[in-house]
């Protein structure tokens, strides 16, 4: 017994441990997800997320003794990012052709997200801690968080709303865009990464190659226009 | 496969130096990024090099989001006091965005005639 609890000390404490748990809790995630037939409601990271989740909070495990093991993962997204410049260079006419539905589609969807989010936060009696961290939730995290802080708000709780906003995006933009009937992959696309950054990304480039060249570049424009766009709403807003 | 790897951090390094030095707003992944499709035009044979790789790694692009999404867990006394306007707050913009961006790029494309080809 002695045994088990001295183990369990140093393996909770072991970057191994968390790096492990995170590859293998993204697996069970991608199989739940590949055995519904690849729906977009079973979403690997919301799975993935609730499964370590719950585990640290039994455990009564700290986040940033987790954080220690799995940093080499969320290293990554700096290459993932970076990576994205193929599909947009592979697209790249396609692209061309598109910079006037690009834009036009950036400022309207952009302007959407923060308006709506202040608005219906306000609405529900957020805190104003809470709506300065809504506002910014469609930038790619580092940008949100940056945005936020500028604005006196709290770059952890942003980076949670940045998330939720990423796989809310991922379930819901397929039914949503097919309800509406936009068909064109670009467009799909180029809407789910200003809505939803990375991980709307991730699922664009599940429904097709083009999808997800065109979140990457929404998930980009997106990320600069948020910087101007947010502080403006929400000098006019609150 | 190890070169590839160095080839995408060394645009990501480049980045974060431009980042520094030149554009302290924007994260210098993303900077990386820009770099990578200025190298891509002057050299288009670098593509074919890094397709496989990238494949593979921009497939598994959900994994990387699990560490930061976890961060959730220290922030459940805030969400929880303000957990219905968060809820309704996220899903109403996410949704509304999505449509109205997704809406006005398909029907600008229309009215430029660009359209789906």
């Amino acid at each position: 017994m002695n045994d088990v609890s001295t183990l369990w000390v140093y393996l909770s404490a072991s970057p191994l441990t968390w790096l492990t748990a995170t590859l293998i809790a993204y697996l069970i995630g991608h199989a739940a997800f590949t055995a519904s037939g690849k729906l977009p409601i079973i979403n690997s990271v919301a799975i993935a997320v609730a499964l370590i989740g719950g585990a640290l909070l039994i455990t009564d495990t700290p986040y940033a003794t987790y954080f220690d093991g799995a940093k080499f993962i969320h290293f990554l997204l700096g290459p993932a990012t970076v990576a994205l410049a193929l599909p947009l260079w592979f697209n790249r006419a396609a692209i061309r052709r598109s910079l006037i539905p690009m834009a036009a589609a950036l400022i309207a969807g952009s302007v959407t997200a923060v308006v709506t989010a202040i608005s219906v936060g306000l609405a529900f009696g957020a805190t104003p801690e809470t709506l300065l961290a809504l506002a910014p939730k469609s930038a790619t995290a580092p940008i949100a968080m940056g945005v936020a802080e500028g604005m006196g708000g709290a770059a952890a709780l942003t980076a949670v709303m940045v998330i939720l906003t990423g796989v809310t995006g991922a379930v819901i933009a397929t039914p949503l865009l097919n309800l509406i009937r936009v068909k064109d992959p670009k467009a799909r696309g180029f809407a789910i990464g200003v809505t939803s950054h990375g991980i709307g990304a991730a699922r664009g480039f599940q429904e097709s190659e083009q999808t997800g060249a065109f979140a990457g570049i929404g998930m980009g424009l997106n990320g600069l226009a948020t910087t101007i766009i947010a502080p403006l709403i929400v000098a006019w807003l609150l | 496969m190890i070169l590839h790897f160095a080839i995408l951090l060394s645009f990501q390094l480049a980045g974060e130096v431009f980042s520094r030095l030149a554009f302290p707003s924007a994260p210098g992944p993303v900077i990386g990024l820009a770099l990578l499709v200025f190298a891509l035009a002057i050299f288009p044979k670098l593509a074919d090099e890094l397709r496989e790789t990238v494949n593979g790694f921009l497939a598994h692009l959900s994994l990387f989001f699990i560490p930061a999404g976890v961060g959730i867990v220290t922030q459940l006394p805030q969400i929880g006091a303000d957990g219905l306007a968060i809820f309704a707050a996220i899903l109403i913009s996410t949704a509304a965005a999505i449509a109205v961006g997704a809406l006005t790029f398909a029907g600008v494309s229309r009215l430029i005639g660009g359209g789906d080809e």
